[in-house]
């Protein structure tokens, strides 16, 4: 730990005095490092992440290396584990939304209607939900899945080095975005669906904005899909490349585009609807190349099936409540913009404040309190951007959940990494890890 | 009076001993503030959806019926302790022991072929004395477009289930997120590991023994004391 005798000539004498001095000039088996054992080859282990441009987030990636070939491929998951599902143990039933809308957040509309879809069959309440409240849900989510796939598509052309996909990509989200700001005041992590319908109804002009945003929208994805579609160098860094057979996707549970890229049709809301999703008239888009390729344009086409369901949605959208009639369940009060900003509705506070003691009573109770749920579990299903996203929701009467999990796809998914890509080489592992999309956020929670 | 509070609830007539995974206590769950409304001596019994009897209607006939005759075949008996139909889903609640057979013939019956398993969940229940842990699995049939939750049941000083990761791959890193939070332990898995927290992790977050942990939140003079210690309601 000598601080002043020095060989180095460009740190002849540092100052530092007190506490641990880091010597980086050796230590470990670095000086040490012998030849591999004879008979095997050279084997390499890399890891990437979790601090990696390329990763998809904070994965890490264990890679046995021979030569550029992996061999093995191995994932280190839960850098980003908030203990989102323990956190739920001790909130009520609704603030319970703005903790799954933080899981994946790229896609927070789907795991608020997962899970408030999950307490609403815990609380018998699935027929009561109303029509504008569904439609505009299904609205809510059918955007979010193009604001999410073009994530998808922009950090996968980062990752493969199509910067311009990524900018476009980018842009074409802050579109969706502006509407979730629109609606729901916040860009992302809205809570915006909540257990009997949601926050609030649909501001005025919004309906206006998000078909000038539809027709937008169409026309920009026809550029970014023009400017990869045909594009040699996408194709030659994705074609046949993170192949993944219908067998394989059986045996790792994985859903969404992977599944649909090996030619299986399977999308929940064709084979178990909710929100009214029978009611729409929509393809599921298949391939049947099983590689990440096939994915890509798979996500393509979804997006366009997506748009086609808001422009279904907004010609449904009736004038009704966004919330459950029953007042024991339905958040008491609506927001409103005064001369001040966003706060309660000046109705409902002169309702409560000086009108009805009751009300007050009723109010108090039901913010602070919340609701109670009877005892028993749900398991449903939705249809994320990224494949079967499930919430498993307990409850034991009270009025907090007693368990939640989320099935996260992005989780499952990735487990499909190590059959994608041992055996390719290092630039594919980026391309498979790409096609699969997960979110770190949903997949550590 | 607080010596004469009942600590043991009164079971209403017809609720199995099953079905009853804790206990709930006062109305409000507030502890340590005074009791001026009497409720807080309040002792009730936590009911979970009881077992059902066929037939439970639809497609939970067919799939009950082809487990139990495929399961006979295989010379398996007594794995399904009993059936809950509730709001529309059906939870097999099975032997552990039978667990694998189970699960085999669950993905192989050509009636029943549940490709997938989808999900792979705990739940911690400490007052349900001899089977404290649970573990709910969601398994998924594209064939025929239907869905059973099957779950087992272990007591917390025997934390042992048997692994279903050579019936279903897929369940591999579901059930080291299971060890992880729940400390269950799935015998013949092949690397269980923590996944989410550190490896040198003490604990298993997801019991109801583990704390939440957190702290009192100041702000202008004021203080929140941390979300677990905050006066809530049950």
């Amino acid at each position: 730990m000598s601080t002043t005798e020095s060989a180095d000539i460009f740190a002849g004498s540092y100052d530092t005095v007190e506490g641990t001095v880091y010597n980086l000039g050796g230590g470990g088996d670095w000086e040490t490092i012998s030849a591999a054992p004879e008979g095997e080859t050279e084997k390499i282990v890399v890891n990437m992440g979790p601090q990696h441009p390329s990763t998809h987030g904070v994965l890490r990636l264990v890679l046995d290396l021979e030569g550029e070939t992996v061999t093995e491929v191995r994932c280190g998951i839960g850098f980003l584990h908030t203990g989102i599902e323990k956190n739920m143990e001790y909130r009520t039933w609704v603030q319970g939304v703005t903790y799954v809308t933080r899981m994946d957040y790229l896609s927070p509309m789907f795991n608020e209607a997962a899970y408030c879809l999950a307490v609403e069959r815990l609380l018998g309440i699935e027929d009561q939900i109303p029509e504008r409240a569904n439609v505009i849900r299904v609205m809510m989510m059918e955007l979010n899945r193009v604001s999410s796939h073009l994530v998808a598509l922009a950090t996968g052309g980062m990752e493969l080095g199509a910067l311009t996909a990524m900018i476009f990509g980018f842009r074409e989200r802050e579109l969706v975005l502006d509407i979730f700001e629109m609606v729901s005041g916040l860009r992302m992590n809205s809570a915006y669906i909540r257990p009997g319908g949601v926050a609030q109804d649909l501001p005025a002009g919004a309906e206006e904005k998000i078909r000038e945003t539809v027709v937008l929208l169409r026309k920009r994805l026809k550029d970014t899909a023009d400017l990869l579609v045909d594009n040699a160098i996408w194709m030659g860094r994705t074609v046949g490349v993170g192949y993944l057979d219908l067998t394989g996707c059986m045996a790792l549970g994985v859903t969404g585009p992977v599944l649909r890229s090996t030619g299986l049709p399977h999308d929940l809301r064709k084979s178990a609807p909710y929100c009214g999703y029978e009611t729409y008239d929509f393809e599921v888009a298949t391939q049947n190349t099983s590689d990440a390729y096939g994915r890509f344009l798979i996500r393509i086409e979804e997006m366009k099936q997506s748009l086609n369901i808001v422009d279904q949605c907004l010609d449904r959208l009736t004038p009704g409540p966004v919330m459950v009639a029953d007042k024991k369940i339905a958040w008491p009060s609506q927001l409103s913009i005064g001369s001040d900003g966003q706060g309660n509705s000046p109705e409902h506070i002169k309702h409560i404040m000086s009108e009805s003691m009751e009300a007050l009573i009723h109010h108090f109770k039901l913010v602070t309190e919340g609701f109670s749920v009877p005892p028993g579990q749900a398991y449903v299903p939705i249809e994320s951007p990224r494949g079967e996203l499930g919430a498993h929701v307990v409850s034991t009467g009270g009025t907090r959940p007693y368990r939640v999990h989320f099935r996260d796809p992005s989780f499952n998914n990735l487990q499909a990494v190590a059959a994608m890509s041992e055996g390719s080489m290092i630039a594919d592992v980026i391309a498979a890890v790409a096609s699969i999309d997960p979110v770190m956020g949903g997949v550590d929670r | 009076m607080s010596e004469t509070k009942p600590t043991v609830p009164v079971v209403p007539d017809g609720v199995r001993e099953i079905d009853i995974v804790g206990v709930r206590k006062g109305a409000f769950g507030a502890a340590g503030s005074g009791d001026t409304s009497g409720f807080g001596g309040l002792v009730a019994p936590i009911v979970m959806p009881t077992g059902s009897t066929p037939p439970f209607g639809g497609w939970f006939d067919e799939v009950a019926e082809e487990i139990a005759l495929s399961l006979a075949d295989s010379g398996v008996s007594g794995a399904v302790e009993r059936i809950v139909v509730d709001r529309d889903e059906i939870t097999f609640f099975v032997n552990k022991k039978d667990l694998v057979a189970f699960m085999i013939e669950c993905r192989d019956e050509p009636a029943l072929r549940f490709e997938m398993c989808m999900s792979v969940s705990g739940v911690d229940f400490p007052h349900d004395v001899g089977r404290e842990l649970h573990v709910v699995y969601s398994l998924l049939s594209i064939t025929h477009n239907r869905r059973i939750r099957v779950e087992v049941t272990t007591p917390d000083s025997d934390r042992h289930i048997p692994s279903i990761v050579a019936v279903y791959p897929s369940a591999d890193w579901h059930e080291r997120e299971t060890w992880d939070f729940f400390g269950i332990i799935f015998d013949g898995h092949p690397a269980l590991t923590r996944i989410q927290m550190p490896d040198d992790w003490v604990g298993h977050p997801q019991r109801k023994d583990y704390p939440l942990g957190g702290i009192p939140v100041e702000y202008k003079g004021g203080t929140i004391p941390a979300p677990d210690n905050r006066r809530s309601y049950n």
